[in-house]
């Protein structure tokens, strides 16, 4: 056992430690920080395998972006601040099936590969990957950017309702419901205002 | 360096998801879970990217980043549905999503009450 055997034994120790945090704790805002725990070990473990880039991809996407608009939803949903008792199923299924795609793919790679050991390729830069990427794999990253481009078109026609809704006529009729509702809601809001003004 | 222990991670780190995915009623969660197992598949590409020599060096991790880029699509279009569902219904729990039934007009309005009411408060509250 090298040093390298180490360090990745106790990087993935770590992510599976916090990714079972993470899908077992009950405060909500902790799970999304357990979460960053389980993808910087990850990232560790991507540096440990010479894959430099993607490394630092997974830092960058994953901790800085897609973390931050699970923090978002958890805070736009309202979520409770302290432990929450419904956030759970009663689930034996979920755990049998759970662990029996778990331990049996561990079984499996495990069966595999037995201990074998492999010499770890000289570090990669950037510049290789660049060069496969822009030379074998051109067309999937092109092909990439239109499904990044119609999720974002996507996304934002979900979230904003009076899109979507405003051609169909059946649904126009919810949609005119809910200028009514929020209507009589800013009412009172203004007059808890004014009462607050003239206190 | 034993291919054996990144392997063996990457397949707990998707058992974990899988049991995420199939426990949680909170939608958030279960985003979360999901994003443990796109990990795991992201794991498994890159340790074999450097232990199996292929004709095409490097496509583990080019395949890797484009998972990465695949979840954040799946991410940002996924939390927009969960807050278009929270508007509806006030709710984010998936085992209380009616998947039969189309929503009732009256349903969307009371519980969209709430969150202008806030936005109102916090918008007087700015000024």
């Amino acid at each position: 056992m090298t040093g390298t055997d180490a360090l990745l034994l106790a990087l993935g120790a770590l992510a599976v430690g916090s990714g079972a945090l993470a899908v077992a704790t009950r405060h909500l805002v902790r799970a999304g920080l357990y979460l960053v725990l389980c993808l910087a070990a990850v990232a560790g473990m991507y540096l440990v395998l010479t894959a430099e880039l993607v490394a630092w991809v997974q830092v960058l996407i994953y901790v800085g972006a897609v973390v931050v608009l699970l923090l978002f939803a958890v805070m736009l949903t309202r979520a409770p601040i302290g432990a929450s008792t419904d956030l759970d199923r009663p689930g034996w299924p979920a755990a049998l099936i759970g662990g029996g795609t778990g331990l049996g793919l561990a079984a499996l790679l495990v069966d595999a590969y037995r201990w074998s050991s492999v010499p770890l390729p000289t570090a990669g830069s950037a510049e290789r990957i660049g060069e496969q990427i822009f030379g074998s794999w051109v067309l999937p990253f092109e092909v990439l950017s239109v499904l990044l481009l119609a999720a974002l078109v996507g996304a934002i026609i979900l979230s904003r309702p009076d899109i979507g809704r405003s051609p169909v006529g059946p649904a126009g009729g919810s949609g005119a419901d809910e200028t009514p509702a929020a209507t009589p809601t800013e009412t009172p809001t203004g007059t808890s205002t004014e009462g607050r003004r003239s206190r | 360096m034993r291919p054996v222990i990144p392997y063996v991670t990457a397949a707990l780190l998707f058992g974990l998801g899988t049991y995420g995915v199939l426990r949680r009623r909170n939608a958030i969660l279960v985003l979360i879970a999901v994003e443990l197992m796109l990990n795991a598949v992201n794991l498994i590409l890159v340790t074999a990217d450097t232990t199996v020599r292929s004709q095409l060096p490097h496509g583990g991790q080019v395949f890797a980043l484009f998972v990465i880029v695949l979840a954040a699509a799946e991410v940002g279009v996924g939390l927009a549905i969960v807050l278009q569902l929270y508007r509806m219904r006030a709710s984010v729990a998936v085992d209380e999503v009616p998947l039969a039934e189309p929503p009732s007009p009256n349903a969307p309005a009371e519980p969209s009450a709430p969150p202008p009411a806030t936005a109102a408060t916090t918008g007087e509250a700015d000024r």
